[in-house]
């Protein structure tokens, strides 16, 4: 066990930390007002372009398609150095290259490759997430959207239904798509993957007016898309596999994320306790905040466990579904904590106050984290499941045709 | 980096595990209780002729000179299994003491018998209800007055390593001066005594400052044990509820066991990995070792606290039988969450070093 770089790793992270004090202090968002969603996805598109041309994007991705072919180590080693500044990233580009990415480049053939991967490395291609549908979140497969062949011999498939929590789908140029092509089959059966040109006639997308009162999820209906078959990714009836390849990606997640503890220390020794001393002396607010951040700790070192496993070639499949459990749950706690040490100005903050504001909409949206990604409970299953081999659900559904199905 | 235990780290715990899981089946610990054994003496022994207890005891003074995180793969192994044997006392804490603190005569005195197991130490702090460093004894002219109390295997322990003030004494106990008390102990595999030291024949540690960092150190290897318990806890409440059948289905099958279970097996990985982290950084980065064993001691008492408390849950009523074997961890869980300092102690610990690490980046 060595926490230590080694003098390759070493050499990495300078490298990494002088190309980025040249060039990521420019990309920085202002702190403390929230930029209009075209900005932010624009100045997404202009870093991911910057880290292009650096030679930073793709790091683990093999050198045929494009990437840099390098272990994981370093790619934790980049986010560790990147995260030190505050850049506009988000779902607008990292769909793309931690969803869209693994899909083509796994099942996609050598003209998808081509068409994608470098487009998406530069930027110049983001992407959006149609996937979960009014009736199917956590049952992914229980999805209605249907595709059928065009009856003018053209090949070209014809789609039909609706999508919801498509995030950034008003923005983004390309969709990954799961649609069911063969509802006689059971469900994970009946499955096929496309890409599709969000300006493809026929799509709409409506924003959700969300409780965070942002609007970057949308509904995104499907009515008569024709998308040819040279988008479909995989063999009909394979969409579950690629859909699984493009959760294992959302599960292992970027490999370094901000501290949430840390500001939450110092907003503490910020707020007066009234008495002369500070919030961060109040003995309850300390101790629920070192549990956090013991907790968060330990968290770190998980995904650098879990990461050392990959590099040597173990598969630490459902365990990786515990970093993202424990994160998810631990962020509401302590945003909530958070605003309760601030008193009553956690509910209308002086205007003055940068920090509150901030606060109060990552309370709102921590929500999302427990439930977007595998809720809470779908992790929970799959952890008793797979990592202790407790029995799965009771399945109704699992041999029966779909159009069966109540 | 490479986070992840060494080939020989791996083999050592298989070899600890192996010689343990045979040793000290759960009915072997039954009847060490029932009949009111101080210890289990033989298992002691033999972990001495394999070398365990000295492995982190420089090789100079009759050790294997092992790393700290050495140590902790064999505290893990004890904890996994409960062992009634003096460890935590006599090399976790008094002989690292003896080590921080000692001349080179002390060191050369005491540590080659402690590696071997010859002798056993015990550790006295507390002084009764509260902090676990008391503040009533006193050494002058090399002679010791006061009383500790509780203090661990003190019954079998022919020296004692003293807390005195923010120093440490070493006080040999079979001596006129000193009475041992035996206590009724939560944990009925480790006995505990109260020590009345008057005028006891007593030298100084002259090592200063080094209270702090021991408690650092001991914070780890309890974190490791604790570990090694809870993954036990684990293992029985998983393999107990995938065999009774409950409604026509074995009880694991429902999503209220799953759950409660995956959030035990996530909260033993987090603390797991601090431990980890900290036991390295007790040789390899002494600035990290403060804030990391903190976090160690933590969430590895959190992780425990859960385990050993669910193990129970989901054992039923046969859980709070003597015959079943949840007990023995219910209470070490509890001893072990209060050995070497309260949460309070170490929440702050935590929140001082990253403050600390926060001004020097800065």
């Amino acid at each position: 066990m060595d926490f230590n770089d080694t003098p390759a790793e070493a050499a990495f992270r300078a490298e990494a930390q002088s190309w980025l004090a040249a060039h990521a202090p420019a990309h920085e968002l202002p702190t403390g007002i929230k930029l209009a969603d075209t900005e932010e996805a624009a100045r997404g598109r202009a870093w991911m372009r910057e880290l292009y041309n650096g030679g930073w994007s793709g790091l683990t991705f093999p050198k045929a398609l494009g990437g840099r072919g390098l272990s994981g180590i370093e790619a934790v080693i980049f986010a560790e150095e990147e995260g030190k500044y505050h850049l506009p990233k988000g779902p607008f580009t990292s769909i793309g290259t931690g969803m869209a990415l693994p899909v083509i480049a796994k099942h996609g053939n050598d003209a998808q490759r081509a068409q994608f991967i470098e487009p998406t490395l530069k930027g110049d291609i983001t992407w959006c997430q149609l996937f979960s549908e009014p009736s199917a979140g956590s049952d992914l497969a229980a999805l209605r959207t249907k595709a059928v062949r065009a009856d003018d011999g053209s090949g070209d498939w014809i789609v039909n239904g609706q999508k919801v929590w498509s995030s950034w789908a008003h923005l983004t140029d390309w969709g990954i798509l799961v649609v069911r092509t063969d509802p006689t089959v059971p469900k994970h059966k009946g499955l096929t993957f496309f890409v599709v040109d969000m300006k493809t006639p026929g799509i709409e997308t409506r924003p959700i007016r969300q409780i965070s009162g942002m609007s970057e999820f949308n509904e995104t209906f499907l009515t008569d898309v024709r998308i040819p078959d040279a988008n479909r990714l995989g063999a009909i009836g394979e969409g579950w596999a690629c859909c699984m390849t493009v959760l294992m990606g959302e599960r292992l997640g970027s490999g370094a994320h901000r501290s949430g503890v840390e500001p939450l220390l110092a907003l503490a020794g910020k707020t007066p306790a009234g008495d002369g001393s500070t919030m961060l002396d109040d003995k309850a607010v300390r101790l629920a905040l070192a549990d956090a951040l013991a907790e968060e700790q330990g968290e770190r070192f998980f995904q650098a466990r879990l990461r050392t496993m990959v590099s040597k070639g173990e598969n630490p499949g459902a365990m990786a579904g515990m970093i993202k459990l424990a994160y998810a749950g631990r962020q509401q706690k302590v945003l909530g904590l958070g605003m309760e040490l601030r008193g009553l100005d956690a509910i209308a903050a002086d205007p003055s106050d940068s920090v509150t504001p901030d606060l109060q909409y990552d309370y709102i949206y921590s929500t999302v984290m427990r439930i977007a990604g595998g809720a809470d409970e779908v992790l929970r299953n799959q952890i008793a499941e797979r990592v202790l081999g407790m029995p799965g659900e009771v399945r109704m559904d699992k041999d029966v045709p779909f159009e069966q199905l109540k | 980096m490479d986070f992840d235990l060494s080939d020989e780290q791996k083999m050592l715990a298989e070899q600890a595990r192996g010689l343990l899981a045979e040793r000290t089946p759960y009915d072997h610990l039954r009847k060490l209780i029932d009949s009111g054994a101080e210890w289990d003496e033989p298992l002691w022994r033999e972990l001495g002729e394999m070398g365990f207890l000295g492995a982190n005891i420089p090789e100079a003074f009759g050790g294997l000179g092992m790393s700290e995180l050495d140590l902790g793969v064999i505290s893990q192994e004890l904890g996994r299994v409960n062992a009634a044997v003096p460890f935590f006392s006599s090399i976790v804490l008094a002989a690292d003491a003896i080590r921080l603190a000692g001349s080179e005569a002390q060191k050369a005195q005491w540590l080659p018998k402690l590696a071997s197991g010859e002798v056993v130490a015990c550790f006295a702090s507390a002084e009764g209800a509260g902090p676990v460093l008391g503040q009533g004894a006193r050494l002058a002219g090399g002679k010791l007055s006061g009383t500790k109390q509780p203090v661990a295997d003190a019954g079998i322990a022919s020296v004692a390593v003293v807390q005195v003030g923010d120093g440490l004494a070493l006080v040999q106990l079979d001596q006129p001066g000193v009475t041992r008390t035996k206590l009724d102990s939560f944990d009925q595999l480790r006995s505990h005594y109260r020590i009345d030291f008057d005028g006891a024949e007593a030298e100084a540690l002259p090592g200063k400052d080094a209270l702090p960092t021991l408690l650092d150190r001991a914070a780890v290897q309890a974190a490791f044990e604790a570990v090694g318990g809870s993954e036990a806890c684990l293992a029985m409440g998983r393999n107990y509820v995938m065999e009774r059948q409950m409604f026509g289905r074995p009880l694991g099958g429902y999503q209220a066991i799953k759950h409660k279970l995956a959030d035990v097996a996530v909260a033993i990985e987090l603390a797991k990995s601090n431990a980890y982290f900290a036991g390295w950084a007790a040789e390899a980065s002494a600035d990290d070792l403060p804030g990391a064993a903190a976090a160690a001691r933590l969430t590895a008492i959190k992780a425990f606290e859960l385990a050993a408390r669910e193990n129970l849950q989901v054992h039923g009523g046969i859980g709070y039988t003597f015959e079943a074997n949840c007990h023995f961890y219910y209470r070490r869980e509890r001893l072990l969450a209060v050995i070497v300092g309260n949460r309070g102690y170490w929440a702050n610990r935590l929140l001082n070093a990253q403050s600390g690490s926060q001004e020097k980046a800065a």
